[in-house]
């Protein structure tokens, strides 16, 4: 398959994977949790490069859910023994952050993975790192990586489905109905590092955060329902994807900045026109004409 | 060798005002409840910095700062927008504006980096901060204005207390509350333009907030936490930029991790809000209950 299908296919991956992790997030308020995962993740991957030596795979993939836990982890604790909830997330994860920036720049000679690339993600190069089995090339790496992770949020979320959409809901209701909600928020907040650390080597942590925040919160301008709401997200960060990779290659800039940046527009416009809770209906609603 | 050294002393000494500034100003941000707004902000100032770099085409302090309190004031009524006239909650919005301004940033970027030639190398920096990258005109500008932020926070003290802690009493004694907030958010957008060439967009946010709730844990006069907040933010600024001219590593994780360690520092060991205080302090309560118990059961029996 060419160059450009292996791009947008994995750009799809990751707009539907942040889609749908990412309507939960915003759901229960805690998409600045998903800034701070975005951030200290890299930790996780110079950790595990550090372990195991290499940069791909089923460690980096472990090493990313442990520091997310931790982060989560950390968040909790600190607001438990008293630091203001803003305040904890932003310490732990500029400290777990920073902690990752210094390692990576004094093994900077033998890891390949520089400060902007995480930052920005290279999501040009995807193609030419292509996974082989037997001798024969089956496409790039970060595609089977986000499927992988895809199969698992698509079981988690089907298997799950009524205790997280109470638990996002009405916490105090999911307690009485026997649900587990902290076992839900961790399980969650594993399911947010997995996605984040799929899509961070391709697309880099800013646009991470984009993808997981920005469709959700469009999608919940024009649904009520959390399973429209769900799919409506998914179809926005794969729209936005194609839109930026499109608008990327036209001015060759950074594509990654760019799907963020058209995220941004599809939300401006919605913003606007969206049916139920767009500014333009509600102006309407409220001048007598 | 001699002018060298020369420089690295003002980097230090603009390192420890950035860092007292921050600190100070940082105090009011965590009080208000504020922490992420202004990581918003730093993250924002990128796309600022850029554009004023494409209408002025070539490196400018002034420049930056004028393009990087657009976009942040921008980024600021962005999400106040949105908060107000949608459904969506605060903490997705500063997510959205965050996002969505940084992935601008990035685009003008890499659009500089492939236009302008060469000359980028200066604005590159911004993401992680370089100390030693500072020139002596940079640390000069850095120096004047942290002095007079330091000095505004000063005057206005008394004022900003009133409105941090009790908007409502600040209005009814005749405060001008909506133009001190102003003035506040000039300083919150000043500290954090000035540092982003320090310390850097990522971990701006964190100099002012984590000096800040370290100092909280020592104090409750807002006076002292002030005071305090600034002194730990110019001991990491001066520690994070030694060390990163000595070991080549970015200045801004480096001032971090040692504002975090004095965080947790407070956090553990600080004499009455500290946890192990209050841990000491829950078992001697405790002893004392259990002896109170103890002499009350006697008193029964006899």
């Amino acid at each position: 398959m060419s160059y450009t299908i292996w791009i947008l296919l994995t750009a799809t991956l990751v707009g539907i994977n942040c889609g749908l992790v990412g309507t939960f997030l915003v759901l229960r308020k805690m998409s600045m949790l998903s800034d701070a995962i975005s951030h200290s993740v890299l930790l996780g991957i110079v950790g595990a490069y550090m372990v195991s030596h290499q940069l791909q795979g089923v460690s980096m993939l472990i090493g990313a859910l442990l520091v997310g836990l931790l982060t989560t982890f950390l968040v909790q604790l600190l607001h438990q023994k008293g630091v203001q909830s803003d305040a904890a997330i932003g310490v732990v994860f500029t400290c777990l952050f920073a902690i990752g920036v210094v390692l990576i720049s004094l093994f900077a000679d033998r890891v390949h993975l520089d400060v902007e690339h995480a930052l920005m993600g290279e999501i040009a190069f995807v193609p030419w790192d292509v996974l082989e089995v037997g001798g024969r090339s089956i496409g790039p790496k970060a595609v089977w990586l986000l499927g992988f992770v895809l199969a698992i949020n698509i079981f988690v979320i089907v298997f799950a489905y009524k205790e997280l959409k109470i638990s996002s809901f009405d916490s105090e209701m999911a307690i009485t109905l026997g649900i587990p909600v902290v076992l839900i928020h961790y399980v969650l907040m594993g399911m947010l590092s997995l996605t984040t650390v799929a899509s961070f080597d391709s697309v880099g942590a800013i646009l991470v955060v984009a993808m997981l925040i920005v469709p959700s919160a469009t999608a919940y301008l024009w649904t009520d329902r959390l399973s429209t709401m769900l799919i409506c997200s998914a179809f926005i960060g794969v729209l936005a994807s194609v839109i930026g990779y499109v608008g990327a290659t036209a001015f060759n800039v950074s594509i990654s900045g760019a799907i963020a940046v058209s995220t941004g527009v599809i939300f401006f416009v919605s913003l606007w026109i969206a049916p139920k809770h767009g500014l333009l209906r509600k102006w309407m609603k409220k001048s007598p004409a | 060798m001699n002018n060298m050294d020369i420089n690295v002393q003002w980097v230090f000494t603009s390192m420890a005002l950035l860092g007292l500034a921050s600190g100070m100003i940082g105090t009011f941000v965590l009080l208000k409840k504020q922490s992420l707004i202004g990581d918003a902000m730093a993250h924002a100032a990128l796309p600022g910095i850029c554009i004023a770099f494409l209408l002025y085409g070539q490196k400018s302090l002034l420049f930056f700062f004028i393009g990087a309190a657009c976009s942040g004031y921008v980024a600021t009524a962005c999400i106040q927008f949105i908060v107000k006239h949608t459904r969506i909650k605060e903490d997705a919005a500063i997510g959205i504006v965050l996002s969505v301004f940084f992935g601008l940033g990035i685009v003008l970027l890499t659009w500089i980096n492939q236009h302008e030639g060469g000359n980028q190398s200066g604005i590159n920096d911004f993401l992680f901060g370089k100390a030693a990258s500072l020139t002596g005109s940079d640390v000069n500008v850095l120096a004047v204005t942290t002095i007079i932020m330091i000095i505004i926070t000063s005057v206005f003290f008394k004022e900003f207390k009133i409105i941090t802690f009790d908007r409502a009493f600040a209005q009814g004694i005749g405060v001008p509350v909506s133009l001190l907030n102003g003035v506040l958010m000039f300083l919150i957008v000043s500290v954090v333009v000035v540092g982003l060439q320090a310390v850097g967009v990522v971990l701006m946010s964190a100099l002012l907030i984590t000096p800040a709730l370290a100092a909280r844990y020592w104090t409750e006069k807002l006076e002292w936490m002030t005071l305090l907040a600034g002194v730990f933010g110019a001991l990491s600024g001066v520690a994070g930029a030694y060390v990163s001219l000595i070991a080549y590593v970015p200045t801004g994780p480096l001032v971090i991790i040692f504002a975090t360690a004095l965080f947790l520092f407070s956090f553990l060991f600080a004499p009455k809000r500290g946890l192990c205080s209050k841990i000491i302090r829950r078992h001697v309560e405790r002893k004392k209950l259990r002896v109170k118990q103890l002499m009350y059961e006697r008193g029964e029996q006899l």
